[in-house]
C-alpha cells in the first residue's frame, strides 16, 4: 500500500501533498520536512530506496523517490509494493503530468495544484494504484476538466482566461484586464497560446 | 463585497512573499476575507474559496474552518463543486470527526448518480476515507458498481470494495459473488485492480485463499492472463518500454505467490509460466527486472521444484553484476531473504556480493554486509573474514558495531584454531575498539580463559596493544582482565607462539595506574584495572608493597564503586591476608555459554582439549559455584561471569551472571501436569543434593510469610526469601494444607503475574494434599520483577475432592511490601 505521495522542489517547498493514512497537520508538515532531509542527503549514484524506518509509524515503510530537474517525488509504501513497480509508477505519473500539461515544470503543479491532485486520484485511490496506462489516465482527467469548463470552472470566469496561466514567464505583459464585467484581451496573446 | 480572488492571484500573491513573516500576514488576511465569505453563504464562490484554503494547507496553515463547506460543495449540483468539495473531503477530513459522516447521504446518492464521473469521484473519496459506519452503509452500493459493465466504474469500485474489506472485514463475503467474473475482462484496468482485491482477500481469509485455489480454479486463470500478456504481440495501448503491461504481470505474480504458497498443486500448475516469465523477459530496461526479481520472489516462496530454484538465484546473480545500483540494492534484499533455504546456491555468488561490501551506496553495503555473514562457513572463513576485518577498517561508523559483533559470532562459530581466533579478536578490537558492544567483553574474557595454552601468548598481545594507546575501553577493559589474571606469564617471558617480550613488573603496574589515572577511562574500566592491579598481588613477587599502596590511595577515591573496591581489597590485606592467595588464585574455566540452545561442554572448534575437559567443573557440583559465589561478593561481581548452576540444570547458565536463569517467559505457567502424577515426594528442590538449605547466601532479613488463600479448607501459605545481592528476584515458597475430612487429589496451583514480571514454577512435592493438614504439599516460584513493581498474582487452583472436580481463581494482593521493593 502507498501510505504517501509527496512532491517538493529542491528547497523542501512542497509542491504535493497526499497522505493515505490519518495524520495531524503538524505531523504532516513535520515529516514533509524530515524526508526533505533524507532526500537531499543523497548522493546522485546512490539508490532510490531509503528506509525510513520510524518516521512514518512503521518499521516496514520505504521511501521510494525519483528527481527530475527541481522536483523529488517521493513515494513512501510498504512492504505489500514492489519497489521496482513503484519506480515504474512514479515514471508513469510524470510523463501523464508531460501529456496533461504539455512539457510540464515545476511552475505548472505549483499553479494547477488542483488538477495534479485530480490526475493522482485516477492513478491512486487509497494507497492502491488503480491505473497505469497514461493514455486512460489523460483521457479519464480530460473528461473531467471539459466538464468543469462546460460549467465555468473554478474561477467562475471565461474559459480563454484558463490558458492565461501559459505565459508565467512574461510578466510585464498583462494577460488579462479584468475590470469587473469588461474583458479587455490583450491582443498580442495569440503568438503564446 | 468584491469577489473573492482567484486561485491563481492568491498563489501569484503568496510567492512574492519574501520571507516567512510576509507569507504568514498574507495568507491570514487571505483566511479572513475567505472566513467572511463563507459565513455569506455564497455558493458561486464557495468553490474558488476551497481550492484556495486547500492551496493553504499544504504550505501547512490551518484549514479546519472549511470542513463544512467541503460538505456543502458535495451536496451541490455542478461537477466543479462536487470535485474540488470531495478532494477538500478528502485533504481535511477524516474519520476522528463527526462531520465526516454527513458525507454519507450525498456520497450515496452519487453513487447512483447519471454521471459516471461523480459516481467515481464518490468511489474515489470513499476508497480513501470512508470510515467503519460508512463502508458498512454504503457497501452495497459499492458491490452493485463491481458488476456493472462500465469499466471505468468498475476498477473503481474494486478498490473501493479493499478499502471496505479492510475496514469492515467481516464484509468479505459479501464481495465473492461479483469477484467470479472479474478476470474475464478484456481493460486492464479493471483486471489490475481485480487482482489487487483477491490478493487481498486471500491475504486476509485463509478460508478464502482455500477456497479460490479449489473452488474458483484461479490459478489457471492466472496463468492464461500472464501467458497472453507474455504471448501477444506488441500492443501500443498497454506497452512500456517494449512489455506489454508490466503493473498487471507483477500484480498477477504477485497473486500467484500467494495462490501457491504452501500448496503443491497450485504451485505444480504455475511452474511452467514461471520458468517462461523468467527465461523470456528483456532485462534492458527496469520495468524488465521488475518482472524477473517479482517473478524470484514468487519462485522463492512457493514450492517450486528445484531447477526453478537455481535459475532464480541466477537471476538475483546476474542481478548483482547489473550497473544499476537499485537492481543491486533488490537483488541483495532477496538473497538475504533466500540464504537461510538455497544456502549453497547462494554460496556460488559470494565473490560478487563481497565485491559489493566496496560500494558507494551505503544501504548496498549494510545488505552486503549482512549477507557475507550469513554465508560464513567453515570452509571460507578465512577468507570472508579477511574481506570483512578490511571492511570494519574503512566503513561507517553506523556499522561499525554490527560488524564487530557480526565478526565475533563467526569466529566463535567457525574459527579454525585457538590462535586465528584471538588474533581475529585482537583485529576487532584494535581498529574498533570503542564500537565494539559492552556485551561482547565478557563473552571474549570467557573465550581467553578457555584457551589456556594460549594465555601467555594473548596477554603479551594485549599488552602491546595497550601500550601505546587506552582509549579504547572494551580493548581495555579485557586487556586489564587478562594482565591481572595472567600477569605472571606475562612478566616470566614465557610465549611459545612468537616472540616474548620483556616486562618487568613495574613497567606492568605503570600501566594498569595510568589507565587508572587517565580522563579516558570509564569508570567501569577503572574498576578492571583496580582488581588487576590487586589480582597481581599474588602473581608478583616483588611489587607487593607498591599495590598496597595504590590500594590504600583509592580507599578514598570519589567514586563510589572504586572506593568501596579499595576499602575491601585493603581489608583483605591488613586483616585477610592469609586468605589472600586462596582468594586471589587463578580464575577456573568457565562453562562455555552459548545463546543458542543448550551446550555444557566448551567448544573448542577444532582442537579438543582435554585438559580443560578434566577441570571442567561436574554439572551437579556446588563448590566451585559457591566459591565464585565468594569470589563474587568480594571482587564486586560487576566483573566476573560466574556461572550459578541453576535449576533445571539441563539449560545453560545465564551469561549476565546477576540473574538466577528464569526460564519461565510465559506469565503464566502452570506445574507440569499429567507426567508429574507419579512423581511424588521428590524434594522440591533446586539445588539437588541439599534439600532445605537456603537459596541465596545471603537472605534478606526475614520477610513475614502470608496466606495467600483460605477457602472450602484449602489454604495456601507463602513464605519469600530474597537475595541482598539480587534483590530483584524473590523466592516464594507455596504450602498447601487441607483441613476438611477427605483428601485433595490432582492438586494442580498455576499463577500468573502481570508482564513486567517473569514467572518460574517449580515441580511440586506432590499433587496430594492429605486430609486433616496432615501433611502439605511445597511447591516454590520464582519471581523476577526488575522494576520493584508491587507484586500481585493470579492463582488457578484446580483439584479433585470428595468425588468432584473443584476449580478456583483467586488473586493474591496481600504481599508483604519487603517481598517486592
Amino acid at each position: 500500500m502507498i501510505n504517501a505521495v509527496l512532491v517538493f522542489n529542491n528547497h523542501g517547498k512542497p509542491r504535493l501533498v497526499r497522505f493515505y493514512q490519518h495524520l495531524a497537520e503538524e505531523v504532516q508538515q513535520q515529516l514533509i520536512r524530515e524526508t526533505f532531509h533524507l532526500v537531499l542527503k543523497r548522493d546522485e549514484h546512490i539508490c532510490n530506496f531509503l528506509e525510513c524506518g520510524s518516521l512514518f509509524g512503521g518499521a516496514d515503510y520505504k521511501l521510494i523517490y525519483r528527481h527530475y530537474a527541481t522536483l523529488y517525488f517521493v513515494f513512501c509504501v510498504d512492504s505489500s509494493e514492489s519497489e521496482l513497480g513503484i519506480l515504474d509508477l512514479i515514471q508513469v505519473f510524470v510523463e501523464t503530468l508531460d501529456k496533461c500539461f504539455e512539457n510540464v515544470c515545476e511552475l505548472d503543479l505549483i499553479f494547477h495544484m488542483d488538477k495534479v491532485h485530480y490526475i493522482l486520484q485516477e492513478v491512486v485511490i487509497g494507497g492502491m494504484v488503480l491505473e497505469t496506462n497514461m493514455n486512460e489516465i489523460v483521457a479519464q482527467a480530460e473528461a473531467q476538466n471539459k466538464l468543469e469548463k462546460a460549467e465555468g470552472g473554478l474561477s467562475a470566469a471565461p474559459s480563454r482566461a484558463v490558458s492565461a496561466v501559459k505565459n508565467i514567464n512574461l510578466p510585464e505583459i498583462p494577460r488579462n484586464i479584468n475590470i469587473g464585467d469588461i474583458n479587455i484581451k490583450v491582443p498580442s496573446l495569440s503568438q503564446f497560446m | 463585497m468584491p469577489a473573492p480572488i482567484r486561485l491563481r492571484e492568491l498563489i501569484r500573491t503568496i510567492r512574492t512573499a519574501r520571507t516567512q513573516a510576509e507569507e504568514r500576514e498574507m495568507i491570514q488576511k487571505e483566511c479572513a476575507a475567505i472566513r467572511s465569505s463563507f459565513r455569506e453563504e455564497d455558493n458561486t464562490y464557495r468553490c474558488r474559496n476551497v481550492a484556495k484554503l486547500l492551496y493553504m494547507h499544504m504550505l501547512g496553515y490551518p484549514a479546519h474552518f472549511g470542513q463544512l463547506e467541503c460538505l456543502k460543495l458535495i451536496a451541490s449540483q455542478k461537477f466543479t463543486d462536487k470535485r474540488i468539495g470531495y478532494l477538500g473531503a478528502m485533504l481535511l477530513l477524516d474519520e476522528r470527526q463527526d462531520v465526516h459522516l454527513l458525507m454519507t447521504n450525498c456520497i450515496k446518492n452519487d453513487l447512483n448518480h447519471s454521471t459516471q464521473y461523480v459516481q467515481g469521484l464518490a468511489l474515489c473519496t470513499l476508497g480513501c476515507m470512508g470510515s467503519s459506519e460508512m463502508c458498512r452503509d454504503l457497501a452495497g452500493e459499492v458491490e452493485k458498481l463491481l458488476k456493472t459493465s462500465n469499466s471505468y466504474l468498475r476498477k473503481k469500485a474494486a478498490l473501493c470494495a479493499v478499502h471496505v474489506i479492510r475496514k469492515v472485514p467481516e464484509l468479505m463475503e459479501m464481495f465473492l459473488p461479483a469477484t467470479k467474473n472479474l478476470l474475464n475482462e478484456k481493460n486492464h484496468g479493471v483486471l489490475h485492480t481485480s487482482v489487487v482485491l483477491l490478493t487481498e482477500m486471500c491475504e486476509r481469509s485463509p478460508d478464502m485463499l482455500a477456497h479460490f485455489r479449489k473452488n474458483e480454479k484461479l490459478v489457471p486463470q492466472l496463468v492464461r492472463i500472464l501467458k497472453n500478456l507474455i504471448m501477444s504481440g506488441y500492443s501500443p495501448e498497454h506497452d512500456v518500454s517494449g512489455i506489454s503491461d508490466p503493473f498487471l504481470q507483477v500484480r498477477i505474480l504477485r497473486l500467484l505467490r500467494i495462490l501457491g504458497r504452501n500448496d503443491d498443486d497450485s504451485s505444480e500448475a504455475m511452474n511452467d509460466i514461471l520458468a517462461q516469465v523468467a527465461t523470456n523477459t528483456e532485462t534492458s530496461k527496469n520495468v524488465g527486472n521488475a518482472i524477473l526479481y517479482e517473478t524470484v520472489l514468487t519462485i522463492m516462496d512457493i514450492k517450486s521444484e528445484s531447477g526453478l530454484r537455481v535459475l532464480a538465484i541466477n537471476i538475483l546473480g546476474r542481478f548483482l553484476l547489473n550497473n544499476d545500483k537499485n537492481i543491486r540494492y533488490v537483488a541483495l534484499t532477496s538473497l538475504l531473504k533466500t540464504v537461510q533455504t538455497d544456502h549453497n546456491a547462494v554460496q556460488r555468488h559470494r565473490s560478487t556480493i563481497v565485491d559489493c561490501l566496496k560500494d558507494l551506496d551505503v544501504s548496498i553495503k549494510r545488505r552486503a554486509m549482512e549477507l557475507s555473514f550469513a554465508l560464513v562457513n567453515g570452509n571460507n572463513v578465512r577468507g570472508m573474514m579477511k574481506e570483512l576485518l578490511y571492511f570494519l577498517d574503512s566503513c561507517e561508523p553506523e556499522f561499525k558495531a554490527d560488524c564487530a559483533s557480526g565478526i565475533f559470532l563467526a569466529a566463535e562459530k567457525y574459527a579454525p584454531s585457538k590462535r586465528w581466533h584471538i588474533d581475529t579478536i585482537m583485529r576487532v578490537l584494535t581498529t574498533a575498539g570503542s564500537y565494539v558492544r559492552d556485551d561482547a567483553v565478557p563473552n571474549l574474557i570467557q573465550l581467553i580463559t578457555n584457551s589456556v595454552e594460549m594465555h601467555a601468548y594473548t596477554v603479551q598481545r594485549l599488552y602491546k596493544a595497550i601500550l601505546g594507546d587506552y582509549s579504547q575501553q572494551p580493548l581495555v577493559q579485557v586487556a586489564s582482565w587478562c594482565i591481572g589474571e595472567y600477569g605472571d606469564l606475562l612478566v616470566s617471558g614465557q610465549c611459545e607462539e612468537e616472540e616474548p617480550i620483556q616486562v618487568t613488573e613495574d613497567e606492568v603496574l605503570d600501566i594498569l595506574e595510568s589507565i587508572l589515572i587517565s580522563n579516558m577511562s570509564a569508570s567501569v574500566t577503572r574498576g578492571y584495572a583496580l582488581t588487576a592491579i590487586m589480582k597481581l598481588s599474588t602473581r608478583f613477587t616483588c611489587t607487593v608493597n607498591r599495590i598496597k599502596k595504590v590500594v590504600s590511595i583509592y580507599g578514598s577515591s570519589i567514586d563510589v564503586e572504586l572506593q568501596q573496591r579499595a576499602v575491601e581489597y585493603n581489608a583483605l590485606f591488613k586483616k585477610y591476608d592469609h586468605m589472600r592467595p586462596a582468594l586471589l588464585e587463578r580464575m577456573p574455566v568457565m562453562e562455555k555459554v552459548t545463546t543458542n540452545g543448550p551446550t555444557e561442554i566448551v567448544q573448542t572448534n577444532g582442537e579438543t582439549e582435554p585438559a580443560v575437559l578434566e577441570t571442567k567443573p561436574p554439572p551437579s557440583g556446588l563448590q566451585p559455584g559457591s566459591q565464585a559465589n565468594d569470589l563474587l561478593d568480594l571482587l564486586g561481581g560487576s566483573d566476573i561471569t560466574p556461572v550459578i548452576p541453576t535449576v533445571p540444570t539441563s539449560k545453560p547458565a545465564s551469561a549476565g551472571g546477576e540473574l538466577l536463569d528464569l526460564l519461565g517467559d510465559l506469565n503464566l505457567t502452570g506445574s507440569p501436569v499429567p507426567a508429574p502424577a507419579p512423581q511424588i515426594s521428590q524434594p522440591p528442590f533446586l539445588l539437588d543434593g541439599l534439600p532445605s538449605q537456603p537459596l541465596f547466601n545471603d537472605i534478606a532479613a526475614g520477610i513475614p510469610s502470608i496466606t495467600a488463600y483460605n477457602k472450602n479448607g484449602l489454604k495456601i501459605d507463602f513464605t519469600f526469601e530474597r537475595s541482598n545481592t539480587n534483590p530483584s528476584v524473590t523466592v516464594i515458597t507455596i504450602q498447601a494444607s487441607n483441613s476438611t475430612e477427605l483428601d485433595m487429589t490432582d492438586f494442580v496451583f498455576q499463577a500468573a503475574v502481570p508482564k513486567t514480571f517473569q514467572l518460574q514454577l517449580l515441580s511440586p512435592s506432590s499433587s496430594v494434599i492429605p486430609a486433616f493438614n496432615s501433611g502439605t504439599i511445597t511447591q516454590v516460584i520464582k519471581v523476577l520483577n526488575p522494576q520493584k513493581q508491587q507484586l500481585r498474582m493470579r492463582i488457578k487452583l484446580t483439584y479433585n475432592h470428595k468425588g468432584s472436580a473443584m476449580q478456583d481463581l483467586a488473586e493474591v494482593n496481600n504481599f508483604p511490601p519487603q517481598s517486592w521493593q
